[in-house]
């Protein structure tokens, strides 16, 4: 990483060997030591891809910041000027060589992060966890068997209908524990964004669209429900939390619910990918 | 509005004419003629009466008062004239004095200062109701102002803020100092130039007027269906934008023509000073993106008061387009932010580091790479959205392409540092300060460019903290240094150093500490605009709150020095107190009205320091040598 090539090595190789150090010291401890505990965490293998991923891009921009840091700070004390007259610098236009390999390497780290994140998303994370639209491209494996779970915005409260359970609608999320889900968002009004926050799942919430996002929870556990797009009065209270839990337990909960809202059920309309009410309800 | 005694000239007498208090008077005039005729409309119409406010009315009435707005400024006295017949003029007359910064002036030197107050004055209403907000998050619980006034602080300060840096750089720096630094006596279309500045204030206070009709529920990005359902307030919000749209998208246009076509013989595009550079990628962004927002705003307006549904699912319409149409605007809008904000720090760093600008070329590649792909990556903002699925590898690339043009920036930089003598002057510092804060804004937003950690972090904290690095660590510190820059020269005083410097290193301390613990908030899952959380995030967003507080208060210190650097000590600014090559400090101060007796012969670039034998940059005197005008 010289700057001016052969004439002056000496700068350029301090600036060198304090860099080195410093990103031979703080890319382990981003991996090793910082890597275990960055969030979401490890509920889902969307989650931990998240992390993964936050983990990843964290180790590659540090020796970016520290090169950019080390080189000001290097220059601010040595280049400074010293004494109160004013002198000229030598008049370096340029350095051909230094912007090339500057221009190749930028290039270099940029394409391989699109396609490392292209690969994650397509292919090896199928979405990462986030709302694919109705027609989703990046498909989990065995993901016609997967668990339907409609989650359905509203001002300002979340709920969720399981179609293969009888259509029932619960104020609880509820996912059996290694078993491929599917989100399928929506809205009743204005947008929201349902952010499942350990899951590593958010999508926004559309009305008249069916936003999917797949997930695999990984243990057993609770997580937090968030709203991630303003969508009036009571955003943040659009928060609860939901649970991962056996499959045992998950049909016990699933037969309870069933009990319990059979009279709500038998109201409800029928089960859609999109509902239209009226969005026309001015807050007051 | 007394008119004080005929045949003796009274202070009163010069309240009276085109100004700020006729427009003032017929604006508000204005605003009852509209909703008056607004009221008579509705008479009979259900869609319209269906709703508690009478949205046609709301906006006939911003429509007339901006119209007497204008009128009172005599923004038609012109075109009336030349109907009746009287001869074209290039300028309108103009007498000097302190009236002139009250009327439409067609000085861009007086543009540039209206700019500079009025852009001012709104940015630090925006900051204020930051402090109110930071001020309810002190606690997790609703206790300082109820959610919907809340919300209402979020929405203002967003678009008070995006509304007003818009114009923070090139408003007062771009109007004031393009014609100064090209060598031009004025702006390509001067009177547009005073109409850009008008409408701005204009905006402004529609924007604050939204208080009276129920606030805004939406925050700066209006996001339709949300905004079809919101009240009056909406359409304060609408009518704000559509105004700043139009004074963005001329603004632009007249830049560009400027640079373009005006540019004093012997100014080659080589030595074109990379401040104009900035310039001209931001006019080109503001030209072609403006129009997008307006276009968005008026289908909203017509889904509030004419019963369409571009953006109601239920009645055939998509939220998706407006969330097309505003990014198409939205994003290009950030570099509208940030390329002024670069061309200032490359413009300062050869003055204080007296060496060229390294790299030149290479900077204005990265100029106008930024400009171009920045009309490529808008839906990185809709990874999550539901559209396009497909398109999300697309945009990932076009996001983590536009990191290459910015790093050249950052090459510059360096290459400009190298082997330098370092000056550590006030506006240096907060250069030094832009580099580092926006490289902290730059590299957290490759995570957002990234769709796995998108997800996580999408619509939380650390989307705040990550624009927040950019747009006020980059533009506002770069407007900062400006202002430390150039005021000697455009107000003709020097600023207090001790102040100054007071000033920088509480801004640049509180400002990290302020915006760096919203990185962990936002991976903390806590997601933005929401006036309560979780009780466990209450001792860092405390932490926040101080010290964002401590970031107002810096602000003050800034107004203390400018108020007493202007108005109490008046220390005359040395004519180049900065020992600078650049064109603008080569002119006397004050710059005369008409900026240049002759025109100028650029013979040399402006970063040639330590060039042995470089000649002067330009040649103020050309005489008979080289014709004037050829």
């Amino acid at each position: 990483m010289e700057m001016a090539g052969a004439h002056v090595p000496r700068h350029g190789m301090r600036i060198a060997v304090i860099w080195a150090i410093l990103t031979a010291v703080s890319v382990p401890l981003i991996v090793f030591v910082l890597g275990p505990h960055v969030p979401p965490g490890r509920m889902s293998s969307e989650a931990i891809a998240q992390k993964d991923a936050n983990v990843v891009l964290t180790a590659i921009m540090a020796p970016i910041l520290l090169l950019i840091w080390v080189f000001f700070a290097y220059s601010l004390i040595v280049f400074r000027q010293r004494g109160d007259v004013i002198e000229d610098g030598p008049p370096l236009k340029g350095h051909a060589p230094t912007q090339t390999l500057w221009v190749v390497a930028t290039t270099v780290i940029v394409l391989a992060l699109a396609i490392w994140g292209s690969y994650a998303l397509l292919v090896s994370d199928h979405g990462a966890g986030g709302g694919q639209g109705p027609d989703p491209v990046a498909l989990p494996k065995g993901h016609e068997n997967a668990l339907p779970i409609q989650v359905i915005g509203q001002q300002w409260d979340w709920t969720f209908r399981y179609p293969t359970y009888g259509d029932f609608e619960s104020t609880d999320v509820v996912l059996p524990d290694h078993v491929l889900v599917v989100f399928h968002v929506t809205s009743l009004d204005v947008t929201h964004s349902f952010w499942a926050y350990e899951l590593g799942v958010k999508a926004d919430a559309v009305p008249g669209v069916d936003n999917i996002a797949y997930v695999t929870p990984r243990r057993v556990g609770t997580f937090e429900v968030r709203c991630s797009e303003l969508c009036g009065l009571w955003h943040g209270h659009m928060a609860k939390k939901g649970r991962v839990v056996s499959s045992a337990d998950f049909q016990t909960w699933v037969t309870q619910e069933q009990k319990a809202e059979a009279p709500s059920s038998k109201v409800l309309p029928p089960f859609n990918r999109a509902y239209f009410p009226d969005p026309l309800r001015r807050a007051g | 509005m007394s008119t004080g005694v005929p045949g003796r000239p009274s202070v009163w007498r010069g309240l009276i004419g085109f100004n700020l208090l006729t427009a003032l008077v017929l604006g508000a005039g204005g605003w009852f003629l509209g909703t008056w005729i607004g009221d008579r409309i509705a008479v009979g119409n259900d869609y319209l009466l269906g709703t508690d406010q009478n949205d046609v009315a709301i906006f006939l009435g911003y429509f007339f008062a901006v119209l007497g707005w204008l009128i009172g400024l005599g923004f038609l006295n012109y075109p009336l004239s030349r109907l009746a017949g009287h001869p074209a003029s290039l300028r309108q007359h103009e007498s000097g004095g302190w009236g002139r910064y009250f009327r439409a002036c067609t000085d861009h030197k007086v543009v540039g200062i209206q700019y500079f107050f009025g852009v001012g004055l709104f940015f630090f209403i925006g900051g204020l109701n930051a402090m109110l907000m930071r001020t309810q998050l002190l606690r997790p619980v609703e206790h300082a102002w109820p959610a919907g006034q809340y919300l209402t602080l979020v929405s203002l300060h967003g678009t008070m803020m995006i509304m007003m840096t818009s114009a923070l750089i090139v408003g007062p720096f771009g109007n004031y100092l393009v014609p100064l630094m090209i060598g031009a006596r004025r702006m390509a279309f001067p009177r547009v130039e005073a109409l850009t500045f008008w409408l701005t204030p204009a905006a402004g206070l529609v924007l604050m007027s939204a208080v009276f009709f129920g606030g805004i529920p939406t925050g700066w990005t209006g996001y339709a269906p949300l905004a079809n359902q919101a009240r009056g307030g909406m359409d304060a919000y609408i009518f704000a934008f559509i105004l700043v749209a139009i004074s963005l998208t001329l603004i632009g246009i007249n830049l560009l023509a400027t640079i373009l076509t005006m540019r004093a013989p012997g100014l080659t595009w080589s030595r074109l000073p990379i401040f104009v550079w900035g310039i001209l990628s931001t006019s080109v962004l503001m030209a072609l993106s403006a129009p997008v927002l307006i276009a968005a705003m008026l289908m909203e307006m017509m889904d509030r008061t004419a019963n369409t549904s571009f953006y109601l699912a239920s009645a055939g319409g998509s939220p998706y387009l407006y969330e097309n149409l505003f990014w198409f605007f939205g994003h290009p809008e950030v570099y509208i932010l940030a390329l002024p904000g670069f061309g200032i720090v490359l413009e300062m760093l050869p003055v204080f580091t007296r060496k060229p600008l390294w790299g030149y070329k290479l900077a204005v590649a990265g100029m106008l790479g930024v400009t171009l792909l920045s009309f490529m990556v808008w839906q990185h903002h809709l990874f999550v959205s539901g559209m396009n699925a497909s398109l999300r590898p697309f945009y990932m690339l076009t996001t983590e392409l536009i990191s290459i043009p910015t790093g050249f920036i950052f090459l510059i930089a360096m290459g400009t540092l190298w082997r330098a003598r370092i000056r550590f002057t006030v506006p240096m510092l907060f250069a030094l300060a832009f580099f580092f804060n926006f490289l902290i804004g730059g590299l957290s937003g490759v995570f957002l460019s990234d769709v796995p950690s998108d997800v996580s972090t999408h619509g939380s904290y650390f989307v705040m903290a990550h624009f927040h690095y950019t747009i006020m660590g980059g533009l506002v510190f770069a407007f900062f240094g400006g202002v430390y820059y150039w005021l000697p020269k455009m107000m003709g005083v020097t600023l207090n150093e001790t102040m100054a410097k007071i000033h920088f290193w509480m801004m640049f301390v509180f400002f990290n500490l302020t915006f760096f613990p919203l990185f962990i908030l936002g991976l903390l899952d806590m997601p933005r605009r929401v006036s309560t959380y979780a009780p466990h995030l209450q001792a860092l967003n405390d932490f926040v709150s101080v010290s964002a507080f401590l970031l107002g208060f810096s602000m003050l210190v800034f107004i203390a020095n400018l108020v007493y650097s202007l108005v109490i000590a008046r220390i005359p600014a040395a004519e180049n107190p900065w020992q600078s090559r650049s064109l603008e400090w080569q002119l006397p101060t004050p710059v005369p009205v008409e900026n240049f007796e002759r025109t100028p012969v650029i013979t040399s670039g402006p970063y040639e320091y330590g060039v042995p034998g470089a000649p002067s940059v330009v040649d103020l005197t050309p005489g008979a040598v080289a014709p004037a005008g050829s």
